[in-house]
């Protein structure tokens, strides 16, 4: 019976994207509302192409990502999530002999135009690795250090942006009378909530999470997924999981990615109940990967 | 089955002979030094390390002016050596491509593996006279009215001395450096770029967090070097026993008295008191190398292990 | 926007405004640091090499005046005139260094055979700990002790107690190298060895030291080279000789000494031969430490595992 309907849902889902405008001076200053289904994109990939060196990582990827919401990119190992991940915050740049096609916008403008400031769209879109990488420094110093790099000298301040940020990271709570303490010192899933505050310290619009919780155990990683759903709230959030379950907890959007090609995008109920594509079916259902 | 159990026993306990040889050879080198200046130190005492006449004549010996000298040109030594030696590394590390590194690496250890009388020579003749033709004139005419700067400008003297003791302990500074910026994880490098940071601003904050413990150890180590050099010090610091604020002035350093009075001593007392101070500059180096070691193994600890084998072999 | 007081009480808007701000004000300020510190930072390293370039051109541009056959063959005249070489200091160098491996070869090798074959992990520790500390002595701390135990009780200066501190000083690189060296041999060697009922110290010598001996012969090479340049522990020790020595227990000429007595002197012919024998000694020094660096590589590759 699937079969039956994929052509049907096919053409649906062709014409709602033609729908879709590009951002205008007028449709940003319209609220969205829930019962709106034309949502704002916040960022627009259109025609991606990404080379290591010779090798083609990204194949042709389109898609956009919801503002405050949750897109998962799940995949088997190895098929460029991370890479793809990576586009959004240039981080990629670090690496040589890699070159990029296409389009990537973020409220409207492309961040690889080369008027782009990069050290600004860093700040734009914070970024969370697998590992958690605190500084050796205090909890205080670590949450402190986008602040400081742009000259914040005001301790009020700055006691201020770290109180806000470790209540966002929800670890306020666990170090606020150890604030002096080094970030070494406390437990792993701190430490990755750690590395969350920090980045939010830095005022992000969007949250990029590259496996965050792949080196957790189960109760670390449920509460950051506790602390994904309320973050989502207030910032665009893309979480790239091999954990698939996790996925279907967290996300409100899904996309499969598979040897370097988008093949489907969409909300995460349908991806995980019915999805279009026989091979995110196949996937999902654990055939491969 | 018994003739082959006597060869391993007999070989096993020749090597530990060896083995030990090393604790002996060191116990030895603190014991013979330590008895052959006892005469010194009955005479003497404690004052020794304080007092700065030195006079062979009436046998009256201190040791204050060779440690002024000795402690002086390492410290200038350093201040020079440090920020060329740590830029260097940095650039060899972050910023160079990598057959400049390799091709750089290799010239910084040509550099470090030339003989110190061959530096002293090439300072005798290259460095002295541009020393004292064009650098000391400048200094002297521009910052003569800092203390240091001030005093007949003869080339030779404590600045000349430092300036190659710099030379010569800046591929250490520059070796180790390079290997504990090498050794950083890249990850740590991109959570600081994530945020928004320079590279540069990213860069220095992970070196002053990851890589300071095994940078200090390699500037520790690159001052036990600088402390026991003797060659090069002893041709181009003048040889002269005096205390003096000055830099252009000449100076004597623990190694350079040594090398230039131990085949003049004339009485026991003064070859005994030479043999002190090679037992001070012995003290103070093997504690300046404990120092740096523990510096740098505290650095393996940190399972930063690539590191290992390239820092024990300076 | 209000410049910050500590009267101000932030709140959240605030907060991302001012920060905003300041993001603005430093931007430029940040972008020219960043740009300015590379050319600092090359800077620093051309800095570095400059004393390098001009070490060696002075050495090839005053040196090569004086090298001639004369300089390998003849001995030095006597003060004053013209002429002369270094016959006997390169000589005297070789067999100091002759010496040296007499006694820094088998009490490195042997440590190092300990340190990777035999000994327990304490001990271990302490002995390379202790090598490591003696790889720091000065090495005119190491012409004093052998001039007190070599020099004195025979009352002589001589090429043995030279050849003695220059062997001393070789201890701690052979002991280091050859055990690493001796570790990069797999175990399956050994364990090979001994399934045939070979006794382990004949496993050792014949199969691991075999193995290993590359790495091990160029652990030896780098610390030839190293104290072949030292003149420090030579100066109350072989002491120097204007002649052929006629035994070993007699002062030696050694290529370190003659080329400082030269350096300190008023004499500008011996100022050029001093350039000349240092141009020799480094070109010496250089090869090897090229050579062994070379066979390090090889002999690293040789012994990695193999796909």
């Amino acid at each position: 019976m699937m079969t039956e309907n994929i052509m049907d849902k096919k053409t649906e889902n062709l014409t709602r994207e033609e729908k879709r405008q590009p951002p205008t001076e007028t449709t940003q200053m319209m609220p969205s509302t829930d019962a709106d289904p034309v949502k704002i994109p916040k960022i627009e990939v259109s025609g991606l192409n990404f080379y290591y060196g010779k090798h083609h990582a990204l194949q042709n990827i389109s898609m956009n990502i919801e503002a405050k919401k949750v897109t998962a990119l799940i995949g088997p190992s190895g098929c460029g999530k991370s890479t793809f991940l990576r586009i959004f915050n240039r981080m990629n740049d670090l690496i040589p002999l890699t070159r990029i096609e296409g389009s990537i916008l973020i409220d409207g403008k492309d961040i690889y135009d080369k008027e782009t400031d990069v050290v600004a769209l860093r700040r734009k879109v914070g970024m969370v690795f697998q590992k958690s990488t605190p500084f050796p420094k205090s909890i205080y110093d670590n949450v402190a250090y986008g602040l400081r790099i742009v000259g914040a000298k005001d301790r009020n301040m700055i006691d201020h942006v770290v109180e806000k940020s470790l209540r966002r990271a929800a670890l306020w709570d666990e170090v606020k009378d150890s604030l002096n303490k080094s970030a070494l010192a406390i437990s792993g899933g701190q430490q990755q909530r750690l590395c969350i505050a920090r980045a939010l310290a830095v005022g992000p619009e969007v949250i990029l999470m590259d496996e965050p919780c792949s080196a957790l155990d189960p109760t670390a990683t449920a509460r950051i997924e506790e602390l994904i759903l309320e973050l989502k709230n207030d910032y665009t959030i893309i979480i790239v999981t091999h954990n698939m379950q996790q996925a279907a907890r967290v996300s409100d959007n899904t996309g499969f990615l598979f040897l370097g090609k988008l093949i489907e995008l969409g909300h995460t109920d349908k991806m995980f109940t019915k999805p279009d594509n026989p091979m995110t079916e196949s996937y999902i259902t654990g055939r491969f990967g | 089955m018994s003739r082959k159990d006597t060869g391993d026993i007999v070989f096993r306990r020749l090597m530990m002979f060896f083995a030990c040889m090393i604790l002996v050879i060191v116990a030895g080198i603190l014991f013979e030094l330590t008895r052959s200046s006892l005469p010194s130190i009955r005479k003497f005492g404690f004052s020794f390390l304080f007092t700065s006449t030195w006079d062979p004549v009436f046998e009256k010996f201190g040791a204050l002016p060779f440690i002024y000298g000795t402690l002086l040109s390492s410290f200038v030594a350093l201040l020079l050596a440090i920020p060329i030696g740590l830029g260097t590394a940095i650039y060899l590390a972050e910023y160079s491509p990598w057959w400049v590194r390799n091709t750089v690496s290799l010239l910084v250890d040509l550099l470090a593996a030339i003989p110190s009388v061959v530096y002293g020579l090439w300072g005798i003749f290259v460095l002295v006279p541009i020393m004292r033709n064009h650098v000391e004139p400048f200094l002297g005419k521009y910052f003569g009215f800092l203390p240091f700067f001030q005093g007949p400008q003869y080339g030779v003297g404590m600045i000349s001395a430092s300036l190659i003791l710099a030379v010569m302990i800046v591929p250490f500074i520059i070796s180790v450096s390079r290997e504990v910026i090498l050794a950083v994880p890249q990850v740590y490098k991109e959570s600081a770029y994530a945020m928004g940071a320079t590279r540069w601003e990213a860069l220095i904050s992970i070196i002053l967090s990851y890589g300071r413990s095994g940078i200090i150890g390699g500037i520790i180590l690159a001052l036990g070097r600088a402390i026991g050099e003797t060659m090069a010090v002893t041709m181009i610091i003048g040889n002269n026993v005096k205390i003096s604020a000055s830099l252009f002035s000449p100076g004597y350093t623990l190694a350079s008295v040594i090398a230039n009075e131990f085949t003049e001593a004339t009485s026991d007392l003064y070859l005994s008191a030479l043999v002190e101070i090679g037992l001070v500059l012995l003290f103070v180096s093997i504690f300046v190398n404990v120092i740096a070691r523990i510096l740098i193994w505290s650095v393996q600890q940190k399972q930063l292990s690539g590191m290992k084998a390239k820092l024990q072999a300076i | 926007m209000v410049s910050p007081t500590k009267a101000i009480v932030w709140n959240e808007s605030q907060t991302s405004g001012y920060l905003a701000q300041l993001f603005q004000r430093t931007r430029q300020k940040r972008h020219w640091v960043d740009k300015i510190i590379v050319y600092l930072l090359t800077a620093c390293s051309v800095l570095v090499l400059l004393p390098l370039l001009s070490i060696l051109t002075h050495l090839v541009s005053q040196g090569i005046s004086a090298i001639n056959v004369d300089f390998f063959t003849k001995l030095p005249k006597p003060v004053g005139e013209h002429g002369g070489g270094m016959a006997n200091a390169i000589v005297g160098t070789l067999i100091l260094l002759g010496i040296a491996m007499g006694v820094g070869v088998p009490i490195g090798l042997g440590a190092g055979i300990y340190l990777s074959e035999y000994a327990n992990h304490r001990f271990a520790m302490v002995i390379r700990f202790v090598n490591d500390v003696m790889n720091g002595i000065p090495s005119i701390v190491y012409g004093i002790f052998t001039y007190v135990v070599f020099v004195l009780p025979f009352k002589s200066f001589s090429a043995i107690s030279g050849g003695a501190a220059l062997g001393i000083m070789m201890i701690p690189i052979v002991t280091r190298t050859t055990e690493e060296f001796i570790r990069l041999v797999p175990n399956t060697l050994r364990e090979a060895g001994l399934a045939l009922g070979v006794p382990r110290w004949r496993v050792i010598t014949d199969i691991v030291l075999q193995t290993a001996k590359g790495g091990i012969i160029t652990g030896i090479m780098v610390a030839l080279a190293r104290v072949a340049g030292e003149t420090a522990p030579l100066l109350f020790t072989a002491f120097g000789n204007r002649f052929w020595h006629s035994s070993l227990m007699e002062p030696i000429a050694a290529l370190s000494l003659q080329i400082f007595s030269y350096a300190i002197s008023p004499f500008d012919d011996w100022h050029r031969q001093a350039w000349a024998g240092a141009l020799v000694l480094i070109a010496i020094v250089f090869i090897v430490n090229i050579l062994a660096q070379y066979f390090v590589r090889r002999q690293a590759r040789l012994l990695s595992p193999k796909k």
